[in-house]
């Protein structure tokens, strides 16, 4: 149980900067996933909380103690690591038992204690095989014996579930949910998947081009993304966004010329902005309904429990998540209805959220 | 490309053979020459069939060039240049993959000359300092007038002097230090993932440590091969052994088996000297035999 504190971290390798400033606090117990695409900086991230990348600035403290000159040994982390690294010749029960072997602990105890750790992740029966023998979900299991055995105070992930199938992964995630509730150790997770990141977290942090983009719960990520960069990478399929300018009536879309009434409380006449929409949020209505904007399916995707629909509005393009049993044929004509309330405004220069609008009902200006 | 036709597949089974027949006839026609009696070995031409002095033969080379203690100290010549090989490429190929330190490139490459400086090359000085391992010291004392300080001083004459002719130490140390397998180990150790190196970081294991429990147990394939085949130069080595054991107490099997080439004017024993060979061939032979498994291992590349 530790709580972290990052102050300004950079990391720079010889003169490119990969991580500028990052700040972040991680709270005892809290499970926090670093989420991004890849190159973000976030396994960066990570790696120095380890103690595995020296931190080229700023400070990172465990339990108030800042560990920056400290080995990996000292800090108190265990670590999963995307490909497991398991030592390939030693048994399961050795590679589990390896820490505390280095540690000096006496080979009674540790047999013990590698028992209780394999008792947990249902291990038991394969604590003489190779790693070469297990299956990748055993190996993964493996992987978090070895971590948890050290009772460390806090837990790092390194995208552990990324060569996992989907189903495996799915499985992994909810066993890893299970296993920090049992242990309720500090744990900090970095993924690029979102859904693992949606589903895992108590709290999300977007990272993007080495700097954090926004830190809150998976709900506030997801309702009230703080940039348009996140905005498009929670969340699947991606959000919707438009560009557009402000105009004396509301604001009129770019490309297509067509207009969103929409009031313009505090923007100026002639800004551009980013009017987002999530697909889950636009409705499909019949062709020509008042108040709805016209666009042509281009591609219906089954997913079987629903099906997105990509349509083509004046050549950008739009997504659209339906459970409706209608079965829009590509090609055919129909009407976008969404709530002026599930519309977020980014500014097209910084990209970060504008709260100032108060949307009102969308209409075609046809 | 691999190409199945009839005349294709002829042509490379000839070719195979006649290499075969390339690398058999000459052991082929030394056992049968072993097993003549005087008379026969010196027919010309000689009879391919097999004589029925074999075991005779073998008894008189062992006896005559009393084979019995010069297979030893070949013995402890090969098994310490493998030893010594393997341990020291290892720890180097260590020092430079998993190390950053100033110089390291300049020491790699100081490694890689000794590949291009076999023994022959530098056998005079070799000889001179393991005539007197701390001659170099001794040098470079005389050099700087420290000597002639310490005799001013002390009145001591400094006269530095460790003789390593004809003992196991000389005719192993200077057979050691060559690179040839500090490459080896370097280019499995570069194979080796980097997580399994951070893992072990994050279980606590220092350098050492991380070395013996991990690295060393995964290059066991290695180890063999580079065994194998330093055991095999060590034992075939004839200038070194000849040049540095003056005494008969400290000669090698290998070099030994001069004394049974037939002198000028001298019984033309050749049966006895082919019977001496077939003995000397054979530690090797047993060596490839048994490592043959891992030391293809090793040399094929790494294992998934």
């Amino acid at each position: 149980m530790a709580s972290i504190t990052i102050r300004d971290v950079r990391k720079s390798y010889a003169k490119m900067q990969v991580v500028h400033g990052v700040n972040l606090d991680i709270q005892s117990g809290e499970f926090v996933v670093i989420l991004g695409p890849s190159g973000c900086g976030k396994s960066t991230l990570l790696r120095m909380i380890a103690g595995l990348e020296e931190i080229s600035d700023g400070t990172i403290a465990i339990d108030g103690t800042v560990v920056n000159k400290r080995e990996p040994r000292e800090r108190g982390c265990a670590m999963v690591f995307q490909n497991y690294a398991l030592y390939p010749h030693m048994s399961v029960a050795q590679n589990i038992g390896y820490s505390l072997k280095v540690a000096g602990v006496p080979s009674a105890e540790r047999t013990q204690r590698i028992q209780a750790v394999a008792r947990i992740l249902e291990l038991e029966h394969l604590l003489d095989r190779k790693p070469m023998a297990l299956s990748g979900g055993q190996r993964q299991r493996v992987a978090m014996g070895r971590a948890m055995i050290r009772e460390p105070k806090v837990f790092l992930f390194d995208e552990p579930l990324s060569n996992l199938d989907a189903k495996l992964r799915v499985q992994m995630r909810s066993e890893i949910r299970k296993l920090h509730r049992r242990l309720n150790a500090t744990s900090v997770f970095v993924t690029h998947d979102q859904v693992e990141a949606m589903t895992l977290a108590d709290r999300l942090v977007v990272m993007n081009g080495g700097r954090v983009e926004q830190v809150g719960t998976p709900a506030q990520v997801y309702s009230r993304p703080a940039s348009r960069f996140v905005a498009t990478f929670v969340g699947a399929p991606a959000m919707n966004v438009l560009e557009g300018e402000v105009t004396l009536e509301g604001l009129s879309l770019l490309g297509g010329g067509r207009k969103l009434n929409i009031s313009r409380a505090g923007l100026p006449v002639g800004s551009k902005v980013a009017v987002g929409i999530r697909p889950e949020a636009v409705r499909m209505v019949a062709p020509g309904t008042p108040g709805a904007l016209a666009a042509t399916v281009d591609l219906v995707e089954e997913l079987g429990a629903g099906r997105v629909v990509y349509v083509d509005l004046d050549g950008a393009p739009f997504s659209v998540v339906t459970s409706e049993t209608v079965h829009p044929e590509p090609g055919s004509a129909i009407g976008l209805q969404f709530a002026e309330s599930d519309l977020h405004f980014f500014s097209s220069e910084t990209g970060s959220r504008l709260d100032v609008f108060k949307a009102s009902v969308p209409e075609p200006a046809l | 490309m691999v190409e199945r036709t009839p005349i294709l597949n002829f042509f490379t089974h000839l070719i195979l053979f006649v290499g075969f027949v390339f690398c058999v006839a000459p052991f082929v026609i030394v056992a049968i020459a072993a097993s003549h009696n005087l008379k026969d070995v010196n027919d010309v031409p000689m009879s391919l069939l097999p004589g029925s002095d074999f075991w005779v033969n073998i008894k008189t080379a062992w006896t005559t060039a009393d084979l019995g203690p010069k297979l030893f100290n070949s013995f402890v010549m090969a098994a310490g240049v493998a030893a010594g090989k393997v341990i020291i490429s290892a720890l180097t190929a260590f020092s430079i993959v998993y190390f950053r330190y100033p110089g390291r490139m300049l020491i790699f490459w100081l490694i890689f000359v000794t590949l291009m400086l076999p023994l022959e090359v530098r056998i005079v000085p070799t000889y001179a300092v393991v005539a007197n391992v701390l001659s170099p010291y001794q040098a470079i004392m005389d050099v700087t007038g420290v000597s002639w300080l310490i005799e001013k001083v002390s009145g001591v004459q400094v006269s530095l002097s460790l003789g390593l002719l004809n003992s196991y130490t000389g005719l192993i140390m200077p057979l050691i230090a060559t690179a040839t397998g500090t490459f080896l180990y370097r280019q499995f150790f570069l194979t080796v993932p980097d997580e399994l190196t951070e893992a072990a970081r994050m279980d606590g294991a220092g350098a050492l440590r991380f070395f013996i429990d991990i690295l060393l147990p995964l290059s066991r394939n290695n180890m063999a091969a580079l065994g194998t085949i330093m055991f095999l130069w060590a034992w075939n080595q004839y200038l070194w052994p000849l040049l540095i054991t003056t005494d008969q107490s400290h000669a090698t099997a290998v070099t030994e088996l001069k004394q049974l080439i037939p002198n000028v004017g001298g019984a033309p024993e050749w049966h006895i000297a082919m019977a001496g060979t077939l003995i000397v061939m054979l530690p090797p032979l047993i060596v490839v035999v048994l490592m043959q498994r891992w030391f293809v291992r090793g040399l094929i590349a790494t294992e998934k």
